[in-house]
C-alpha cells in the first residue's frame, strides 16, 4: 500500500518528464498557410475539443483564419452558440478524471509550453511527433501508448485517419498493422495542419507581431539616422 | 554643482519669462535644470560603455509605464475559474488575446525585465573597467549595489505573478532558502509565504510588493545614485578628474554640458538600444526559452513538481554559487551556507570601494594582472550563470566550485593584487581624439 501511494505521488512528476528520449521529427508546416490553418481548426474542433478545452481562445479569433463569421457558426462552433464565446471543453473536468486518471490539459498554449530553453520552437515537433507515434498496447487501460510519450492516458483519438500502429520490438519502429482512411504521407499533412494550428492559437497575433516588427524597425533605422546626424552637428565643436 | 549656486531666473517681460520667474521665486527649477543638465560638465571622453546608465533609467521608465497598463488588467489570484484555470494565469492570457494591445505591452514588461539585468550588468562592468567606484565616488556606488538588490527583489516577486509553474515552484524554492537559516529560518519562509506553501497569501503580497514597495524604494535609490553622482561628478575611461584642472570661470577644462551634448548623444545609444529591444521582443519574445521560460506556460500546479526548476537566466550565476557550497560546517547544513554565499556573492560588490588599492582607476592604466583577472572573474561569472540553467551533475558540481572560488578569490584578495601590478603613468588631461 505504501509503495502504491509512493508511486502515486511521484506518477504525476514522471509524466511530466517522460517522452526525451525518443526521435522527434520536425514540424514541417507553417503558421502563414491559412488554408492549413483552416484545415487544423476543423480537426481540432472535431478531434481535440471534446476533451481538451482551448479555453483562453474565443471563437471569433478563428475569423483571423481567413472565416467568415457564417462559417465558422456553421462549421466549427460545437460547445456554444456565441461567437464571442471562449472555446471550452465540452467533457466534464471531474468526469474525465475518472475516465483517463488525469484531467486532459488546456492546449491553448500547449505548443508554446513544450518548447525548451534555447529552443522554443521545440513545441510544435514534438507535437507533430506525438500525434504520430501512438500504437496498440493491450496492457494499456485505453489500448494505446505512444513512443514519445510513455503510457499516456490519452488513447489515440486519429486513430481511424491513421490506422492501427504496432511497435516492431526488435527495430523499436512503429509499423502500420491495420490501415486508416487516410495513406500515411496525407495523414503526416493532417497532422501538421493540426499542429500548425495549435501553434497559431499560442499566440493568435503572432504573425502580425512578426509584421509590425518590421515597420517598428524601419522606423527606428530612419530617426536613427537624423539622431546621428543631431549628435554629429553638436559634437563638431568638441575637441 | 549642488542646486542653490544659480541665480534665480529674471524674467524678460514676457508672459512666460514671468511665469518662470514666478516658479523660480517658489521652486529650483532653473537650479535643478542647470545643476543636473545644461550646466552639469560631464567629461568629453565618454565611450560606448557610458551608454548604459541612461539605458537603465529608460528601461525603469518602461517597466513602470508599462507595468502601470497591465496592472489595470491582471488578477492576483490563485483560485481557480470556470474552466479550471488560476485566474492570475488566465488573466495574464487575457491581456495577451482580449486587451488590445495587451500583447505588445506584457510583452515589452517582459522583454524589458531581462533587458534591465543586461543592462545593469553592463553598467556595472564600466565601474570595474574604470574604477568608477574609487574615491570620491563610493557613496554613488553603494547606492548602486542597493539598487541591484532591489531589482532582484523586484525580479523575483513580479516572476511570481504569471503564476505558471516555473513562477510557482521558482518561488517555492526560493523562499523555503530561508528556512535554511537557523532557529528562525522556519517562521521567516512561513512569513514571506504568508502560508504553508505557496498560495493565494503569497501570490498577493507579492504583488504589493512588485508593484508597490519595491518600485518607490528603486525610483528613491535611483534619485539618489544620481544626486550623489552628479555631486562628485562623472569618472571617465582614463579615470581622471576633470575638475583638477578648471578654467578661469571654474569649469572643468575636459568637461561639456550634459545638455545638450550627451543628450544628443545618449539619444542615439536609446535609438540603437530599442531596435535591440524591438528585434527581440517582436521576432523573439521568449528569448529563446530564458526571457520566458517554457513550463511557465504550465498553469502552477502544486502537485506537480517540474523535473528541473531553474530560476531566470540572470539569477543563474548566483544560483550556481549556491548549489556550489555543498559541505556542512560548524554545525550547520550546507544549504545554510549555500545561502549564505549566495548572499555575500551579491553583497561583496559594495566593498569594492575599499578592497581595491591601485593607484589608478582606470584599466588603461592598470597592468596585465588586472586584465587577466578581471577576464577570468567575467568567464566565470559567465560559467556560473550558464551551469545555473542545467540540472545538476557531478562535473557542473565541481565546475561550479572551481568557479565560485575564484569569484569570492578576486575580490577578498583584491586588496593585494591590486597593489602589485605594473601601471603606466596617468595624464593630467583625458585623452580625446
Amino acid at each position: 500500500m505504501k509503495k502504491f501511494l509512493i508511486a502515486l505521488l511521484f506518477a504525476p512528476i514522471m509524466a511530466f518528464a517522460s517522452g526525451s528520449t525518443a526521435h522527434i521529427d520536425k514540424w514541417p508546416g507553417s503558421v502563414s498557410d491559412k488554408a492549413a490553418l483552416q484545415n487544423g481548426a476543423k480537426l481540432f474542433v472535431n478531434y481535440c475539443l471534446n476533451c481538451h478545452g482551448a479555453s483562453y481562445l474565443r471563437y471569433k479569433n478563428l475569423l483571423d483564419l481567413g472565416l467568415t463569421e457564417q462559417q465558422v457558426k456553421e462549421n466549427l462552433m460545437f460547445t456554444s452558440d456565441k461567437i464571442g464565446e471562449l472555446m471550452r471543453v465540452a467533457a466534464r473536468s471531474d468526469e474525465q478524471k475518472q475516465w483517463f486518471g488525469a484531467t486532459p490539459p488546456d492546449l491553448t498554449i500547449v505548443a508554446r509550453a513544450r518548447g525548451e530553453a534555447g529552443n522554443a520552437a521545440a513545441g510544435a515537433d514534438w507535437l507533430y511527433t506525438y500525434l504520430r507515434s501512438f500504437y496498440r498496447d493491450e496492457n494499456r487501460p485505453t489500448g494505446w501508448n505512444n513512443t514519445v510519450f510513455e503510457n499516456v492516458g490519452m488513447p489515440h483519438i486519429l486513430y481511424g485517419l491513421q490506422g492501427q500502429q504496432v511497435l516492431n520490438h526488435e527495430t523499436h519502429k512503429l509499423e502500420l498493422a491495420v490501415p486508416g482512411t487516410m495513406p500515411p504521407a496525407e495523414f503526416d499533412k493532417s497532422v501538421s495542419d493540426l499542429v500548425g494550428f495549435m501553434v497559431w492559437m499560442g499566440e493568435p497575433q503572432q504573425e502580425f507581431r512578426r509584421t509590425l516588427g518590421f515597420f517598428v524597425l524601419a522606423f527606428l533605422a530612419v530617426l536613427f539616422v537624423v539622431a546621428y546626424a543631431l549628435k554629429k552637428e553638436y559634437w563638431k565643436d568638441i575637441h | 554643482m549642488a542646486a542653490g549656486n544659480f541665480e534665480k531666473y529674471k524674467s524678460d517681460g514676457s508672459l512666460a519669462g514671468n511665469a518662470l520667474e514666478w516658479v523660480d521665486a517658489r521652486f529650483p527649477a532653473t537650479a535643478m535644470w542647470k545643476g543636473h543638465l545644461s550646466e552639469y560638465y560631464a567629461p568629453k571622453n565618454f565611450n560606448f560603455w557610458y551608454f548604459f546608465g541612461s539605458l537603465a533609467l529608460l528601461v525603469l521608465v518602461i517597466q513602470i509605464v508599462t507595468g502601470i497598463f497591465l496592472v489595470m488588467h491582471y488578477k492576483p489570484d490563485a483560485a481557480l475559474n470556470a474552466n479550471g484555470v488560476p485566474i492570475a494565469f488566465a488573466s495574464v492570457e487575457y491581456i495577451m488575446r482580449d486587451v488590445p494591445g495587451g500583447w505588445l505591452i506584457r510583452y515589452m514588461h517582459s522583454t524589458g525585465a531581462s533587458a534591465f539585468f543586461i543592462v545593469v550588468y553592463l553598467h556595472m562592468f564600466r565601474g570595474l573597467l574604470y574604477g568608477s567606484y574609487r574615491k570620491p565616488r563610493e557613496l554613488t556606488w553603494l547606492f548602486g549595489v542597493g539598487i541591484f538588490l532591489c531589482l532582484m527583489g523586484e525580479a523575483f516577486f513580479g516572476y511570481l505573478l504569471p503564476w505558471g509553474q516555473m513562477s510557482y515552484w521558482g518561488a517555492q524554492v526560493i523562499v523555503n532558502l530561508f528556512s535554511a537559516i537557523p532557529i528562525i529560518g522556519g517562521d521567516l519562509s512561513l512569513i514571506i509565504r504568508g502560508d504553508f506553501v505557496v498560495g493565494d497569501a503569497t501570490l498577493n503580497r507579492f504583488f504589493s510588493f512588485h508593484v508597490i514597495a519595491f518600485p518607490l524604494v528603486l525610483i528613491g535609490l535611483v534619485a539618489a545614485h544620481v544626486l550623489a553622482l552628479h555631486e562628485t561628478g562623472s569618472n571617465n575611461p582614463d579615470g581622471v578628474e576633470i575638475k583638477a584642472n578648471k578654467d578661469e570661470n571654474g569649469i572643468p577644462r575636459d568637461g561639456i554640458p550634459f545638455h545638450p551634448y550627451y543628450t544628443v548623444k545618449d539619444i542615439v545609444g536609446v535609438i540603437v538600444f530599442l531596435m535591440v529591444f524591438s528585434a527581440v521582443m517582436f521576432w523573439a519574445p521568449e528569448g529563446g526559452g530564458y526571457f520566458l521560460e517554457t513550463p511557465n506556460f504550465y498553469p502552477a500546479d502544486p502537485l506537480k513538481t517540474p523535473p528541473h526548476i531553474a530560476p531566470v537566466w540572470y539569477f543563474t550565476p548566483f544560483y550556481s554559487i549556491l548549489r556550489a557550497v555543498t559541505y556542512p560546517l560548524f554545525g550547520l547544513d550546507a544549504k545554510f551556507w549555500g545561502v549564505v554565499a549566495m548572499g555575500a556573492s551579491v553583497v561583496i560588490f559594495a566593498f569594492l570601494p575599499w578592497l581595491d588599492r591601485s593607484p589608478v582607476k582606470s584599466i588603461r592604466y592598470r597592468g596585465p594582472i588586472y586584465k587577466t583577472l578581471l577576464t577570468i572573474f567575467v568567464i566565470c561569472f559567465f560559467i556560473l550563470g550558464y551551469l545555473g540553467t542545467l540540472s545538476p551533475s557531478p562535473m557542473g558540481e565541481l565546475i561550479s566550485q572551481i568557479c565560485s572560488v575564484f569569484y569570492f578569490g578576486f575580490f577578498l584578495a583584491m586588496p593585494w593584487w591590486s597593489r602589485m601590478d605594473k601601471f603606466k603613468p596617468v595624464p593630467d588631461r583625458v585623452t580625446f581624439k
